[in-house]
């Protein structure tokens, strides 16, 4: 009788056991139902500027628009005037390196390297008029650009230091504008790196009207949402970051905050949450529609063609592999990202930081392992180059590239480095010795666009695969499919094979002997 | 020799549905290992989860059968007559000599039988269970519902299941091998399908099972 109650008490735990591992756990989902609904609902303008005296024109300069924008909102200015936007710089905190100023102000990249010396150029894409160089006043309220953001018409257009293209009539933008667009941000974000996504790689024009399969949440015939809808801002500051020129875990946008942390129905699927980021799977190529720069070497620049300058172009794909100005360049279209560990923070390269040539130079570094909690695996796209840099004083080198005027040593007009070199280094206030050199270098780039529809997302046997998977370059964690241990191996498949063996030995030794006595037998 | 009937219907049941799971288990299993592609990684992850969790269910209900119907007791391993049957299988066989254990109905399990299953009973069962369910259920040291263990990796838990796996992969080859070992090729496979079996007359006892049996509580 004991035995039978305890029998039943046994099966009972171990039902109560399986009965409580087997359901689902309740997780908080945002059905996309929900989602689609609430993005399909357009914003409607709650005034027409079209309507308002003030923006009746005409205007002399872009300053009076502005002047003419804060004689309603009359706090805006000063939102715009604590964001990055309008700074290009920002206080962060770089693990190991301690409380900085930075960004595109004075961070180097391995494109067109960085502003100092080439700001009429750079700053084009500056939120700011006549941002020309270093003396630019970022206390002057009439200095900032709302046209850029706000403008409806796309008509607005911005050239040198960032003040309007002379054929822009302000009168009529000033009276066309509103919520930004991805026309707004696009003409910028698109464009970073001197052309179409030549720097990020999942931010390209096609996005201007994207078809579902280039962008699932952008998509025209979709919920064609635009840019703010996940980079919302309050009060001018903006959700989202690049991690080219930002180092802290802050101000992020996550898929997460509309899909939640366990968004599929499929509970293996949510297991992967915790340390996979939802780009991983769901952002299985980037640069889908045009191509990506993915090597940028600056040291065969300055070749001529009768004195002049020259470019060769890709014709499978429609772009400059080689440039006097810029050197050669390897292009790279629907590109499966790199993978790496990111726990959000990452640290960089600041001008005249030494180290040693022989290495890749890392210029920003994501940081992050498979141990740190706060980890997710990413997608990247990695940009490598060969870029310039002091052979005495083993730092990069800022060269003045872009020409304002005739004899200021621009190497995109003199192609001469050593000038270019001088003239870069004295706007950023540090000694070049006159030996240049060119290093290899790295950026990391987390690719976060071009979502791809569910059913293009990545499947398990692209990472649970012995070789050659997506996150072979992963190794500091176990993943089933891809990894093992070489002893348990070896020694399983031994026993295995022993056994095998031996029962094959044994079972025709019986059968000869069998057959032997019977056929003695007859 | 007398017609018996050896194997209740609920064990043939548990044998063979076990036998379908740990057969479905190693398949999958060895494709989410990476060591073969048979039904592809997702799938492979779906049925070998299903498959685990219902032979969770059997094992549960098998417990309970062995030790309400006092089965349990003939693993209980024994140390005679264990060197007679090693030697029975690596001399004795091939003479056609008879084997040394007597089976009967109250002692099925020759003492090598008793002391390979016990050990799978005990050991290698729970360790791969155990593995197995720490694999399905562990979750990183962090924060949701879905803490569970604080496991920082799959790697012990993946290579305890894994060893498992190949201990129990070999024992299923040696196993069915041996099935060819009763007084016919095929005896053994038929009285696992039928529970009847032809047994040698119980007159003569052995010294082993002659010890006090308890009775086994059948039921039809």
């Amino acid at each position: 009788m004991r035995r039978i109650i305890f029998a039943l008490g046994l099966i009972g735990v171990v039902l109560l056991l399986v009965l409580n591992i087997l359901p689902e756990p309740s997780a908080e989902r945002t059905p996309l139902e929900h989602l689609r609904a609430e993005y399909k609902v357009t914003h409607k303008p709650s005034v027409d500027h079209s309507k308002f005296d003030a923006l009746e024109g005409p205007f002399a300069s872009p300053q009076e628009v502005t002047k003419a924008c804060i004689s309603c909102h009359t706090e805006r200015h000063k939102e715009v005037m604590q964001s990055s936007h309008w700074n290009w710089d920002r206080i962060e905190y770089i693990d190991g390196v301690g409380i900085r100023k930075v960004g595109k102000k004075n961070i180097l990249n391995n494109f067109c390297i960085g502003i100092s010396g080439n700001e009429q150029s750079c700053n084009r894409c500056h939120i700011g008029y006549g941002y020309h160089d270093d003396s630019f006043n970022f206390g002057n309220a009439y200095n900032v650009d709302c046209l850029a953001c706000h403008d409806q018409s796309n008509l607005y257009m911005k050239a040198g230091a960032g003040m309007p293209d002379p054929s822009v009539d302000l009168a009529s933008v000033a009276k066309e504008v509103g919520k930004p667009t991805r026309t707004n941000c696009g003409t910028c974000h698109f464009f970073g790196g001197g052309g179409n996504n030549v720097k990020h790689g999942d931010l390209d024009m096609a996005m201007f009207e994207p078809s579902r399969d280039l962008d699932v949440h952008m998509a025209v015939e979709g919920s064609n949402m635009q840019c703010v809808a996940c980079h919302t801002a309050e009060q001018h500051q903006m959700l989202g970051k690049s991690y080219s020129v930002s180092s802290m875990n802050r101000d992020r946008v996550s898929c997460e905050s509309c899909h939640g942390d366990l968004p599929h129905a499929d509970k293996i699927l949510n297991n992967h949450t915790l340390k996979v980021a939802c780009q991983t799977c769901h952002i299985p190529t980037y640069a889908k529609e045009n191509p990506t720069k993915l090597e940028w070497d600056w040291s065969t620049a300055g070749q001529l063609q009768d004195g002049k300058p020259f470019a060769i172009e890709d014709d499978s794909l429609g772009v400059d592999t080689y440039m006097s100005i810029k050197g050669s360049f390897v292009w790279g279209k629907n590109i499966e990202p790199e993978y790496a560990w990111f726990n959000g923070t990452a640290s960089h390269y600041l001008i005249g930081d030494t180290f040693d040539a022989q290495d890749t130079l890392q210029i920003n570094t994501l940081r992050g392992t498979y141990s740190d909690p706060d980890a997710k695996i990413i997608p990247v796209k990695v940009h490598r180059a060969k870029q310039i840099y002091d052979k005495k004083h083993d730092y990069l080198i800022q060269p003045k590239t872009v020409s304002t005027h005739p004899g200021d040593s621009a190497y995109w007009k003199e192609f001469d480095w050593d000038k270019a070199c001088a003239a870069g280094m004295r706007e950023v206030g540090l000694p070049y010795s006159g030996e240049y050199g060119f290093v290899n270098t790295e950026m990391y780039w987390p690719v976060n666009h071009m979502v791809a529809p569910a059913n293009k997302s990545l499947t398990c046997a692209e990472c649970h695969t012995r070789s050659d998977g997506r996150l072979a370059g992963l190794t500091d964690f176990y993943m089933p499919g891809r990894d093992r241990n070489a002893w348990v191996e070896r020694a399983g498949v031994g026993l295995l094979v022993l056994t095998l063996l031996g029962v094959l030995a044994h079972g025709s030794a019986r059968y000869i002997i069998l057959r032997r006595r019977g056929g003695g037998a007859k | 020799m007398k017609r018996e009937y050896v194997y209740q219907a609920f064990e043939r049941f548990w044998h063979w549905a076990q036998a379908a799971l740990i057969t479905l288990l190693g398949v999958t299993g060895f494709e989410i290992h990476g060591s073969l592609k048979f039904f592809g990684f997702r799938q492979a992850v779906e049925i070998h989860n299903f498959a685990a969790i219902t032979f969770l269910i059997l094992i549960s209900f098998a417990i309970f059968w062995h030790l309400t119907s006092g089965v349990w007791r003939q693993y209980v391993p024994t140390t005679g007559n264990v060197k007679a049957q090693i030697d029975y299988y690596i001399t004795g066989i091939f003479r056609g000599a008879p084997h040394p254990t007597k089976k009967t109905v109250l002692s099925k399990l020759n003492p090598l039988q008793k002391l390979v299953y016990a050990g799978l009973k005990v050991l290698v069962i729970p360790i791969v269970v155990t593995s197995g369910l720490i694999y399905m259920f562990y979750r990183y040291p962090q924060q949701y519902e879905i803490i569970s263990l604080n496991i920082k990796g799959l790697s012990v838990v993946a290579v305890i299941h894994t060893f498992g796996a190949f201990l129990l992969a070999a024992f299923f080859v040696m196993h069915v091998y041996l099935t060819t070992t009763g007084s016919t090729p095929t005896a053994n496979l038929k009285a696992m399908v039928t529970g009847f079996e032809d047994l040698p007359d119980e007159d003569h006892e052995t010294p082993h099972t002659a010890r006090n049996e308890r009775k086994p509580e059948l039921v039809n």
